[in-house]
């Protein structure tokens, strides 16, 4: 019988009936996957034995003592919601209320947007499934467009794209040898892409590098877009995890809504409210009036329908008890702003650790880049040996998780970067 | 009318879009016409432009879903009497939602606890995971002793439906799904939008308000070797008909025959007889006959943990090797479409199976639930054979099983229902017995009867 090693054409051979066994043969063709580059390093994490290890690979905040940390706020409303809700089927498009309190976190408090009821707005599956719902709705309402994302960019933005079958193309924005921003050729990409393209961008914290445009930049930018009557999807996963101020963070969106601009926004509450495991996030697209954004919610729920039916509300529950109590809510604000310092802290104690070691190498850019993560610059050849001969765990593209970083662990940590980055 | 405002941004782009020109026409409703009439200038500066035109503009107000926009019409009717038969929500006897107690104290624990919420991995929680497939197959069963099985949390019954979908559109791309004829509506949507073609096989049989065995049998052994069969394991929604034992190793030998695969939707175990293991044993049939199969799975009815999501898919392999190889592609499907899935119902779960206190009384509750739905048939039965003029047979009542009934009122009589007697239920006939109470049985029953015998 045909030994099904590929997917595809070797599979209508066996599909046919003729060659297969009765029964048992159904999977033998599937492939082992490759581990999810960003996941699989947890994995390899909690199964090596070595006391001295170190987890700065994926983006989950930790304190001062490495452990994960659940917010106080989120704590007091967990109290309050425990036992006493019933557990009846959210609408397809999730709970209103923390909907609403979300796109008040994006678009301001006192958005005209809000008010004109022009958002078409759904509660998501954290940041991926508010991206994934807009994958698809590009795809079916837009289907000969593309999705311009950056390089780099967060790993899973490929995947995403791809299940959702809509072409990606890529634009500049890491540049290498300043470890900062490749202003010239973004604005290249932006202006060389076909009128109406759609781009992919970080609203703040750009996940892996750390590196955001300036708020002259953004305006630069956004200026471009309406030239080029481009398409602007932000994700924000990480309002008030960069600056510490939510609104701080949202000026790339504010900027582009107050130049007329009809984006689209995920928005996570995975990290600024420490609600990873929750999944629970937003997808919004902005609309020309509130008919057409009712329609475009209606077709978001019709693709939501059939991956998931409605989405699950206990993570849901949390976020609208505190953003809707305002002592909560401040709670809340003072809790992300002490986060984003720890981090903060942490990142100048890596740079003068360094420094002090007599790194031959300049490391200004861990504290030029914001949120959590730094791009330290080094390659996978010199990640592997941190890996292998220091048991410091992080993403191949050299992505360290700043969140993961601690008084404890950073004379260690910069010891080892200097260790294999000493020679050049 | 985007085409039409895209050329003319490539001819003049500047002209219109340059924020240091005022253009006065701006804002005008003639100016590109329609598009504008809405526009409402931006505060910030008279200089600012004009409102893009939505890429989206095209798109029309999609469809309300037939079961759940169901609720929200009931929800916006004010008649005394109006019922809710629509959605498998179990209710209470005063038609209240339901926590169950078990649920309420895991969470207790829970809080007592103080867990962190660490994203799980994509897989799911490991201690669900091994609950949900020993709950299934049953603790000894040989398939998890071999380690053949590949089990990933998903997002409750569509959820795990859906990544088996992308697996099969996948791995074997022209294969086809059989679907009961009716089935659950959304089981359409998640094939189509995973790209899977399905086909119907015959199951409803209209003249019996019972099963079409025979024409079950025909459709399965024409469709092409190799095919998918989806098959409710017990409580079929939307008819309450399942096959009985005897017919289900029927079916299994044609599926053997045919080298089609079986794909089992399990949202009701434990909700159709009252019993985990009694309600399971079609899935074991298959499963002890050594046969690789899927198997969805939801813990919304029985646990009533309906907005948590939390579910499972399990696929049944021929060997561990190829579970893992198989378990590896679920969570490669996963990643892209939501990273990994929600705790809260996977921990609540957990906690009920894995204590045996917890276990026994969910076991309990269960009970009642089951049986409050058993005796509301009853007396609905008893109700509308008491106005019953005619000798038609409403035994079908009696017959089916789990939440719904299929009442074998058409699309016209469904209608009266709501229209006459505000009575909620989908188009289809459906009704959910959860819905009803004791106390609502003899209006129901003159509805029933109204609609069946004077509106055609």
């Amino acid at each position: 019988m045909a030994h099904l090693i590929q997917a595809g054409s070797s599979c209508r051979l066996a599909y046919s009936g003729a060659a297969r066994s009765m029964s048992t043969a159904w999977w033998r063709h599937v492939e082992p996957a490759a581990k999810d580059p960003i996941l699989g390093v947890t994995e390899a994490f909690l199964a090596d034995p070595s006391p001295a290890k170190v987890n700065v690979g994926v983006g989950a905040y930790r304190d001062d003592n490495g452990k994960p940390v659940v917010l106080a706020c989120v704590r007091e409303a967990e109290r309050r919601i425990a036992g006493n809700s019933n557990m009846e089927y959210l609408p397809m498009g999730g709970s209103v209320n923390m909907v609403q309190e979300t796109l008040k976190l994006a678009y301001g408090e006192d958005s005209d947007l809000i008010k004109d009821k022009r958002i078409a707005a759904v509660q998501a599956l954290s940041g991926t499934g508010a991206c994934r719902l807009f994958a698809d709705f590009q795809k079916r309402f837009s289907p000969d467009s593309q999705i311009y994302i950056p390089v780099p960019t967060w790993s899973n933005h490929h995947n995403i794209w791809r299940d959702a079958h809509v072409p990606q193309r890529t634009f500049h924005y890491y540049h290498p040898e300043s470890k900062g921003l490749d202003f010239a050729g973004l604005m290249d990409d932006v202006k060389n892409a076909p009128n109406g393209s759609f781009f992919l961008l970080h609203a703040c914290a750009h996940n892996p590098t750390g590196v955001d445009p300036t708020e002259e930049q953004w305006k630069e930018i956004s200026y471009q877009f309406k030239v080029k009557g481009h398409f602007a999807l932000f994700d924000m996963a990480y309002q008030g995890f960069a600056s510490g101020d939510p609104e701080r963070d949202a000026k790339s969106i504010r900027i582009f809504l107050e130049d007329g601009h009809l984006i689209g926004c995920a928005q996570s509450y995975a990290k600024n409210m420490g609600l990873y495991g929750q999944r629970v996030g937003c997808l919004s697209v902005v609309c020309e009036d509130e008919k057409q954004a009712v329609a475009v919610k209606s077709q978001l729920q019709q693709l939501a329908r059939p991956m998931y039916s409605n989405p699950p509300v206990h993570g849901a529950l949390i976020v609208s008890t505190i953003l809707s109590d305002p002592d909560l809510k401040k709670l809340w604000l003072k809790e992300v702003k002490g986060m984003a310092d720890r981090i903060i802290g942490m990142r100048t104690a890596l740079q003068q650790n360094l420094e002090k070691l007599g790194s031959p190498l300049s490391w200004e850019h861990i504290t030029k880049q914001i949120g959590m993560f730094c791009y330290s610059g080094m390659t996978p050849e010199q990640v592997d040996r941190l890996t292998n001969e220091f048991h410091i765990y992080m993403t191949r593209n050299g992505r360290i998780s700043m969140a993961g970083v601690t008084t404890g662990n950073v004379g260690y940590l910069a010891n080892a970067i200097h260790e294999v980055t000493k020679s050049g | 009318m985007a085409s039409s405002l895209l050329s003319f941004a490539s001819a003049s782009p500047l002209a219109l879009l340059d924020p240091l020109k005022v253009n006065p026409r701006i804002g005008a409703s003639t100016f590109l016409g329609k598009n504008f009439i809405k526009a409402k200038p931006f505060t910030r500066t008279s200089m600012s432009v004009a409102v893009e035109v939505s890429k989206f503009n095209e798109l029309t107000m999609a469809p309300p879903d037939p079961i759940l926009g169901v609720s929200e019409a009931f929800r916006a009717d004010t008649h005394e009497m109006k019922l809710n038969l629509g959605v498998g929500a179990y209710r209470t006897e005063d038609l209240q939602p339901y926590v169950l107690d078990v649920v309420k104290k895991a969470e207790n624990l829970m809080l007592e606890r103080g867990e962190n919420k660490e994203y799980l991995p994509i897989e799911g929680l490991a201690a669900f995971n091994k609950a949900t497939a020993e709950l299934l197959f049953g603790a000894e069963s040989v398939v998890l002793q071999q380690q053949r099985v590949a089990t990933v949390q998903g997002l409750s019954g569509t959820g795990s439906l859906r990544l088996a979908a992308v697996l099969i559109e996948r791995y074997f791309p022209g294969a086809k799904v059989l679907i009961s004829a009716p089935t659950w509506g959304n089981h359409k949507n998640i094939f189509n939008d995973a790209g899977v073609p399905w086909s119907e096989y015959r199951y409803y049989d209209p003249k019996t308000v019972g099963l079409d065995f025979d024409g079950m049998i025909s459709d399965i052994k024409a469709a092409p070797a190799g095919s998918f069969v989806l098959l409710h394991g017990c409580a079929h929604n939307p008819t309450g008909i399942d096959p009985t034992p005897e017919q289900w190793e029927v079916i299994a030998d044609v599926i053997q025959e045919k080298n089609h695969i079986p794909f089992f939707d399990v949202a009701y175990q434990g909700f159709a007889s009252g019993s985990l293991d009694e309600d399971a044993s079609s899935v074991r049939l298959f499963a002890d006959r050594g046969m690789e199969l899927l198997v969805a799975q939801s813990y919304s009815k029985n646990l009533g943990l309906y907005s948590e999501r939390i579910g499972a898919i399990n696929v049944v392999c021929s060997s561990s090797e190829v579970a893992q190889r198989v378990k590896s592609q679920l969570k490669r499907i996963a990643r892209p479409m939501y990273s990994n899935p929600p705790i809260h119902g996977a921990r609540i779960v957990a906690n009920v199976v894995g204590s045996p206190d917890l276990f026994n009384e969910w076991k309990e509750e269960m009970a009642v639930m089951a049986g409050r739905i058993k005796s509301v048939r009853k007396k609905l039965y008893d109700s509308i054979t008491e106005k019953e003029k005619t000798s038609k047979d409403w035994s079908f009542i009696l017959k089916q099983i789990g939440m719904f009934s299929f009442t074998g009122l058409n699309k016209a009589q469904s209608e009266n229902m709501t229209s006459k007697w505000h009575v909620y239920m989908t188009k289809d006939g459906r009704i959910s017995l959860a819905g009803l109470s004791a106390a609502k049985c003899d209006y129901l029953a003159d509805a029933i009867i109204d609609s069946y015998h004077y509106v055609s």
